[in-house]
């Protein structure tokens, strides 16, 4: 007998192998396998998507740390070559402008050539307005942001130049051309008879400083320029000082652009500061280095120096107030040692780094707020007799050998180093180092300062003053609802503390910030009293309860004592807030508040840590609450019971019994409720100040990352260091939350399955 | 029972009635917290009285008018120091926030006055209070009417009487006829004008796309400039239109007598409502108050967001909220299912879920700064690049926006429905999908019919809660796309009629932004309190909603549950 009887036989009218039915179920088999791809893609995609924010944030913060790039410049692909030098004569200084199109070349001949920085064609060559017969002895850069240089001439006088480039577009392309002007005028101005040996000016727009030593020795011209408005008629009015010649032989001369200092580098390792604001003093001679001296320059916005030496060796100093308040050269930071004596020093013009070469031919770009090496590579066989950094730092000009070769580079956040986030950095003008957030200011010269630390700083003490105030209440009040509320009770109290972690943030931190700060900045005792006179009246009140008479004492049973003490506590609070008058007249001389900031000395702001304190703990109360409870109330009844019945009273089985098998889930309610304080951003925001201050006092506010990043971010610029910082803040506010909250959750399930077998 | 302290102690009751404590105080303060919101902002709308006094302060006594908004107390030996005169043997006196109104006219808005140095206190029924578009609350006795700066009608004296009424009502009515007129200015400013202007601007986009493009289709290019005539001409009819109506409202205006007794000149087009406060009964007061409430409910803010409605806010946050629904719903049920019943139970999938589950306790200003980066500047600035060009270089999609915003609160809230799904989808018992499979049907059949019907109550619970979370956040919504007043819905009758690419309001920033970022912070915290007690009545609904279709849910598929 066939199994195809066997069926007929059983069912005669169900054919399964018909073509509709054969068809519907390789339709259903389809759609089967649809779903699961469907929803397996579906699936993965999400968590790939939440994934993703993970490696977005660093991706995002990854070029921070990335070092520099100097390569050859390429234009579509190929690298330019080198070119032989446009014009005549040995170059005298070197320059580029903005677009790295052009350079300029100034020969000791007096020759002046603007050449095409690619390919070195000359584009416009001409010879300085020199008088006959006279050549050049000196040379000094005023500025290469001002793109201002001054020449030292054999009869004494001195000539001013500037370097312009002026962008016009026929046609719709833009074409630059070149010109060199003269600010003070084409005719040298005389400063003396002897040929001027060395040269120092600074100055731009109308007061100049020109420092020229000679035969007859050191000398200050200052002049001044102005414009009659309506002949534009050029007045220039000067004065003269003698300087004091330091005791050193003269290497080179550097004048500050406020035109007070004057830095004398001699021909051993010894620098002469000479003071030129009242009458003009050696103020100090210090031996910069055990080397000699090989170059001197000043980093952007002229505060700071930096010295190089012939031991391959870049110093940065800048003048710090000491003792008597008198403002003295200090030495600041030393730079990563090069391989051969320091030839050339570039500062860049939009930040605080600088270009160096070495005699064995290296290149090395450093950032000095970072004290970081952003590059540093034998690049060239043999020295560099001048560079020409371009103002974007993003070119440069190389000649060695006779040949010119342009350079790009890539250096987009030489800023940032690990010692910028994280320790003490000693900024310009400050008096020693120090943890400084201020990432932007008006001014272009800006030494922008990143230090995380104040704000790290500050969440974690916004957090610290949330977790003192939300744990006690916090726990305190899950031991109660867990272990000794009546279970109708319960079931209404714990939703409605949890509902409370719906609550948004951004009203809990309006009220902190304009309910409870006047609140408390007026009240200030009477809040101080509450925190004491509710435990005594709670305590005092269970006391008097105890002692009741029964018939009153058993009208609430057991278990309903919290509510009993609403009242009570409601009562003890006003009465706090009545006595705190009377009590700040007597010990306080009328108001707290002011006594802590006048007598006691302790700054005091309205929107403080003790505010932020108490809204955000307000806001993590419902979370630990909630674990809390869940973990005490998980408490296998049996071992309390058996606590219970060895003779154990309630509290102590809870404190010996209970407590412990719950406290991991009580330590991990600890952890989800920091991580929520720690990330918390509208209340700080709203309940702070938001000064990133370090400082622990409870009186007064701090800023936050979380905060930070709310502020900040959308006015940085993208891509910007300070845009990859504030996402590098993210990423570390991601990061702690995420460790913490999996420590917690890897505790939590662990208990879970501890519980599971009891 | 009678037992000593020290027993009492020893046996740890103590610190049991410290733990009750705990729970008293956490459950006072989240009331108390609640009960001053709802009080703040509610008080707000109701008509408060004003108060005509004496104030003496030193050696320049004069008239107040104003409404007690607040008292205080101050210690007396602070005062004393300050040089203020207190009676002697006081401890502490009151002091009283005035609202005097009159910004125009040369005072603060707001002012603090010593209780016992505020003497004479009347209330005057005919003391009026004027509502107005700009410079805030007027207050003042109605001295005369204007008409094209003809008098029309006066009355002087301070009393109630027929006359004054008379001259009361015409004032009404003539508000009325402005009210009237001022709705219609709206109607064409925004609705006809602002779709011409949609229409040109769109025009503008095409023409700049078909240039991009170098197209050669000169009947293209003059179809636009014909259809531009077109609108620019009704636009011409409008704004003839328009200018007619600005003479009519401008047309009268009153003269009323404030504090210092000077006689004032207010345009009538400026006043939104007036009314005599001390002279209404509870029910007049009681209508007032319901149209308040309608007008904060309904109506379009004034005064840099301090006064009239928050309409647009809630309208920005409904429409964010529910595009983020729509997209959270069906990705977290599908990570949940496909976690949950596809993918195969091991180390991998239980790392994914802890991974998930903490994403959740992430902060929230995390999100922002991804959505800023990933979503506004990458996806928006490619997606700029490749649909929008015509647009450049003013962004589309490169700036923040409704779909930024949504999107970035979908991904902030995907862990909730996801964990709340997948706790459903583990409830379910082994038994009723063996029973499906062993009945023939395929898995997806299984899922579809059998197990997520019954995991349904959780679902709608995860985006329920999901909800109420995203209504609240306003951190990262600072980042992607919240503005503190939009020019438009975001949802409007010109075509796409959905912007996602249009900024919007919502209220939890409208508390933060009204709060802090306001000139006049006093006279905007009656409104912030009620913003803010709109958003906790709102998301409170929201969570009550949740447990109740749970709840129901839950019944429903009770008989399957084992």
């Amino acid at each position: 007998m066939s199994i195809e009887q066997t069926t007929a036989a059983v069912a005669p009218d169900l054919d399964f192998n018909t073509p509709a039915a054969r068809r519907l179920r390789s339709r259903r088999m389809l759609k089967d396998k649809l779903a699961a791809v469907g929803i397996a893609i579906g699936g993965v995609g999400v968590i790939i998507a939440v994934v993703m924010i993970f490696f977005y944030l660093l991706y995002e913060v990854a070029p921070l740390f990335q070092p520099a790039r100097v390569e050859p410049w390429q234009v579509k692909g190929a690298a330019m070559e080198p070119y032989s030098l446009p014009g005549n004569g040995d170059t005298l200084y070197m320059a580029i402008e903005e677009q790295a199109e052009i350079g300029l070349r100034l020969t000791t001949a007096g020759d002046a050539v603007f050449f095409a920085a690619q390919d070195g064609k000359v584009l416009n060559a001409g010879k300085l307005p020199l008088p006959e017969g006279v050549t050049l002895t000196s040379f000094a850069v005023v500025s290469e942001t001002s793109r201002t240089f001054a020449l030292g001439l054999s009869n004494g006088s001195v000539l001013i130049a500037k370097h312009n480039y002026n962008a016009s577009y026929p046609n719709g392309v833009r074409v630059l051309t070149p010109e060199l002007t003269y600010p003070l005028g084409e005719e040298p101005i005389q400063i003396g008879n002897n040929s001027i040996d060395q040269l120092a000016v600074n100055g731009d727009g109308e007061d100049w400083g020109i420092v020229s030593a000679s035969a007859a020795g050191l000398q200050l011209t200052k002049i001044s320029r102005s414009e009659n408005l309506f002949t534009g008629e050029v007045e220039l009015s000067r004065s003269e000082k003698t300087l004091p010649a330091p005791s050193i032989e003269l290497h080179s001369l550097l004048l500050t652009p406020d035109l007070n200092w004057l830095m004398v580098g001699g021909n051993n390792g010894r620098l002469a500061v000479i003071s030129l604001r009242n009458t003009p003093e050696v103020s100090q001679l210090i031996d910069v280095t055990k080397g000699k001296i090989t170059s001197l320059k000043l980093l952007l916005g002229g505060n700071s120096l930096l010295v190089g030496d012939s031991q391959g060796q870049v110093s940065q100093w800048f003048f710090v107030r000491d003792e008597n308040n008198q403002p003295m050269l200090t030495h600041v930071r030393d730079f990563d040692r090069m391989d051969g004596a320091v030839t050339q020093l570039s500062s860049e013009q939009r930040r605080k780094g600088f270009v160096a070469v070495d005699t064995s031919g290296d290149l090395a770009l450093f950032n000095s707020t970072a004290r970081r090496t952003a590059f540093n590579e034998p690049l060239f066989s043999a020295p560099l007799s001048q560079i020409a950094l371009a103002p974007r730092a993003n070119a440069l000009l190389a000649e060695q050998d006779g040949k010119i070769s342009l350079w790009s580079i890539e250096n987009e956040h030489p800023e940032i180093s690990w010692s910028v986030l994280w320790e003490k950095v000693w900024y310009e003008g400050y008096q020693e180092p120090d943890f400084i957030w201020q990432s932007s200011a008006a001014t272009n010269d800006f030494e922008p300062k990143y230090s995380l630390m104040p704000l790290v700083f500050g969440t974690l003490k916004a957090a610290f003053y949330a977790m003192l105030l939300g744990t006690p209440l916090a726990i305190c009040g899950a031991i109660y609802t867990a272990y000794f509320m009546v279970p109708t009770m319960r079931r209404k109290v714990k939703p409605f503390i949890e509902l409370m972690e719906a609550l948004p943030t951004v009203i809990l931190g309006f009220l902190a910030g304009l309910w409870l700060a006047p609140f408390m900045e007026t009240n200030l005792a009477g809040i101080f009293t509450c925190l004491l006179v509710i435990p005594l009246a709670v305590v005092a009140f269970g006391f008097l309860w105890q002692n009741m008479p029964n018939a009153v004492r058993f009208l609430i049973p057991e278990g309903w004592d919290a509510a009993l003490l609403i009242p009570v506590v409601i009562l003890a609070t006003w009465f706090s807030l009545a006595i705190a008058i009377p009590l700040e007249n007597l010990l306080f001389g009328g108001d707290l508040r002011t006594w802590i900031s006048n007598e006691a000395g302790i700054p005091y702001d309205q929107r403080n840590a003790l505010v932020v304190g108490i809204a955000m703990g307000f806001a993590v109360i419902p979370t630990i609450f909630s674990i809390t409870e869940d973990a005490i109330f998980a408490v296998p009844k049996q071992l309390s019971f058996g606590s219970l019945a060895l003779g154990a009273t309630q509290w102590q089985t809870l404190i010996r019994v209970v407590l412990p098998t719950a406290s991991p889930g009580i330590f991990s309610a600890l952890m989800i409720g920091m991580g929520r304080a720690v990330g918390e951003t509208m209340i700080v925001l709203m309940a702070t100040g938001n000064t990133p201050i370090m400082d622990v006092n409870i009186f007064e506010g701090m800023r936050t990352l979380a905060a930070n990043i709310a502020v900040e971010m959308p006015e940085s610029e993208v891509g910007s260091t300070h845009f990859r910082i504030l996402f590098l803040a993210a990423f570390v506010l991601f990061a702690f939350t995420f460790c913490v909250n999996t420590l917690a959750e890897t505790i939590r399930q662990h208990l879970r399955k501890k519980f599971g077998s009891l | 029972m009678r037992i000593t302290f020290s027993e009492w102690t020893k046996s740890g009751s103590p610190w049991i009635w410290l733990n009750a404590g705990a729970v008293a105080i956490s459950i006072i303060m989240v009331v108390g917290l609640l009960a001053l919101i709802a009080v703040r902002g509610l008080g707000h709308f109701w008509p408060a009285d004003v108060i005509q006094a004496t104030y003496q302060q030193k050696g320049n006594p004069h008239t107040l008018i104003a409404e007690v908004v607040e008292r205080d107390m101050v210690p007396a030996d602070q005062l004393r120091g300050a040089g203020i005169e207190v009676p002697p043997g006081a401890i502490e006196l009151p002091r009283d926030l005035l609202k005097v109104g009159n910004r125009d006219f040369g005072s603060a808005d707001f002012v603090w006055a010593m209780d016992h140095l505020v003497t004479d206190v009347t209330r005057p029924p005919m003391l009026f209070v004027a509502e107005r578009t700009e410079w805030g609350n007027f207050y003042g006795y109605l001295r005369e009417l204007r008409e094209a700066g003809n008098t029309v009608a006066r009355h002087d004296g301070y009393d109630k009487n027929d006359a004054y009424m008379a001259l009361w009502n015409e004032f009404q009515s003539r508000i009325d006829r402005v009210l009237e007129i001022r709705a219609q200015i709206l109607q064409i400013e925004k609705k006809e004008i602002g779709s011409i202007n949609h229409e040109i601007e769109r025009l503008r986009l095409k023409q700049r796309s078909l240039e991009l493009k170098q197209s050669t289709d000169v009947a293209k290019f003059e179809a636009i400039d014909a259809r531009r005539a077109e609108l620019n001409a009704e636009y011409e009819v409008l704004q003839a239109k328009l200018l007619g109506l600005y003479n009519e409202i401008n047309r009268d205006s009153f003269i009323a007598e404030i504090a210092d007794g000077r006689q004032v000149e207010i345009p009538m087009a400026k006043i939104v409502r007036a009314f005599l406060p001390n002279d209404m009964g509870i029910g007049d007061k009681l209508v007032h108050y319901a149209a308040k409430v309608w007008e904060f409910l309904s109506d379009e803010p004034r005064e840099a967001n301090t006064e009239g409605g928050i309409f647009p806010a809630i309208f920005g946050t409904v429409t964010m909220v529910i595009l983020m629904s729509v997209l959270v719903t069906p990705f977290g049920v599908v990570a949940a299912v496909y976690l949950r019943e596809y993918a195969k139970q091991g180390f991998i999938t239980r790392l994914i879920r802890i991974a998930v589950n903490n994403l959740a306790g992430v902060p929230s200003i995390v999100y922002g700064v991804f959505g800023l980066g990933f979503f506004v500047y990458f996806l928006g600035g490619s997606i700029d690049d490749l649909f929008f060009p015509e647009a450049k270089p003013s962004p589309t999609f490169g700036t923040g926006g409704l779909m930024w915003a949504s999107i970035t609160l979908a991904l902030l809230t995907v862990p909730v429905v996801i964990v709340a799904t997948e706790e459903g989808l583990s409830r379910i018992p082994r038994a009723v999908r063996e029973g499906s499979l062993a009945l023939g049907a395929t898995k997806a059949e299984t899922l579809w019919k059998v197990v997520l019907p019954m995991a349904s109550p959780a679902m709608m619970t995860g985006v329920i809660l999901a909800i109420a979370r995203a209504a609240g956040e306003v951190a990262p919504l600072m980042l992607v796309g919240v503005v503190k007043l939009a020019p438009s819905l975001p949802i409007d009758a010109n075509y796409p009629y959905l912007h996602l690419d249009q900024k919007f309001m919502h209220l939890g920033f409208h508390i933060y932004d009204v709060g802090f970022q306001s000139p006049n912070v006093e006279a905007a915290r009656p409104l912030v309190y009620a913003t803010a007690l709109l958003l906790v009545i709102v998301i409170a609904l929201l969570n009550f909603s949740a447990i109740a279709i749970r709840n129901h849910l839950r019944e429903k598929y009770k008989a399957l549950e084992m």
